[in-house]
């Protein structure tokens, strides 16, 4: 469902500024929110149109350390973060980095994140290589869970 | 890995993940209209001694003084905690607007690394009246037990551990205790209505 929505999205939406292609892959809009603590976090969605499945295996910023990382709630209520060996795009599917899922998890931030600060990162994939990306830090929204990967209204 | 899960996580899940109707009276008023969840009186919360912002050494009663919306967190978690947290400012901030004054405490489970200071300059983020709490690893353990909360702290001979803890928010009030729980699903609109309507319900 939430998959459906958010290609519904990309495919209505406007060009976005912060949109990137390697190969078969595309990435949407890397951005993150101002930090309130000594963590951050990374959120973007990718595509595959190829026709083989890809894997995103790690990212790199200015950062202590720097993780991927899956927020989930078991059936007792008790959320947790679980680091991810990989992420992996299956050929023609969009998976995306949203607020209480899938992030890429900033450690050990000696500064805040404020709005409009840019955070310069590489992406790593199994078979697509590397991209140089920008992480721009954004505004919380509200309210909701869901980042407009895509779907921004910043024209 | 330390375990830190409390005894009463199974008994919590019942309670707080279940969902079934639970008609409670006040001598205040009827608060079944009001509440959409399990409403247990006297099941959640109790007294606490923890630290607060300022390195003061506090008690339930110094910090809930009026309805307060109670969360347990950890301010490295970038994620979860924030949107949670946000929700609940943004429900103080349109209960205000509606001339309800209501509180908020966020309580941290990870007193190793969230110093007052620390506290302070997370809640400060999301609500200028939001107010951290911590404490010693005993205070906290005391605090969380009572309000059924559960948390595992990871290993700690990595610096950058992470912290699994439930994520209700809880409604209190000085009188009655424990009233409502809120999901981390709940909007700040319900929240904000329903914190209401307890509030109306009670004066
Ligand atoms: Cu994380």
């Amino acid at each position: 469902m939430k998959k459906l929505a958010l290609l519904m999205a990309l495919a209505a939406a406007p060009a976005v500024a912060q949109d990137y292609t390697l190969g078969d892959l595309t990435i949407a809009h890397p951005m993150s929110f101002p930090s309130a603590g000594m963590t951050g976090a990374g959120y973007l969605a990718i595509t595959n149109t190829g026709d083989v499945t890809d894997r995103l295996l790690a990212v790199t910023a200015d950062f202590p350390r720097v993780e991927l990382h899956e927020s989930s709630m078991d059936e007792d209520g008790m959320m947790r973060m679980e680091q991810q060996d990989f992420i992996e795009i299956a050929a023609g599917d969009t998976v995306v980095l949203q607020p209480g899922g899938l992030h890429v998890m900033f450690m050990g931030l000696s500064d805040p994140l404020e709005v409009g600060a840019e955070i310069p990162a590489t992406l790593q994939f199994e078979n697509a290589g590397e991209i140089d990306v920008v992480f721009q830090v954004e505004d919380r929204p509200a309210e909701g869970e869901t980042i407009d990967h895509g779907e921004m209204d910043h024209d | 890995m330390n375990r830190w899960i409390l005894p009463t996580t199974a008994a919590a899940a019942l309670v707080v993940a279940g969902g079934f109707a639970w008609t409670t009276y006040f001598s205040g008023g009827d608060l079944s209209e009001c509440t959409a969840g399990a409403v247990a009186g006297g099941a959640i919360g109790g007294p606490f001694t923890l630290m607060d912002e300022t390195g003061r050494e506090v008690t339930d009663a110094d910090v809930i003084t009026k309805p307060t919306l109670v969360y347990f967190g950890y301010t490295f978690c970038p994620d979860v905690c924030p949107i949670d947290t946000q929700r609940t400012g943004l429900a103080i901030d349109l209960l205000e607007e509606q001339g309800y004054d209501v509180g908020s405490l966020f309580i941290s489970v990870d007193p190793d690394r969230d110093t007052p200071e620390v506290l302070a300059n997370y809640t400060d983020n999301f609500h200028e009246r939001m107010v951290g709490l911590t404490g010693t690893r005993e205070q906290i353990d005391a605090a969380a037990r009572a309000y059924k909360v559960a948390y595992t702290i990871g290993d700690q001979s990595d610096e950058y551990y992470l912290v699994d803890h439930t994520v209700q928010t809880y409604l209190m009030t000085p009188e009655e205790g424990f009233i409502d729980f809120f999901r981390r699903e709940t909007s700040a609109e319900d929240m904000a209505a329903r914190t209401a309507c307890v509030i109306d319900a009670l004066s």
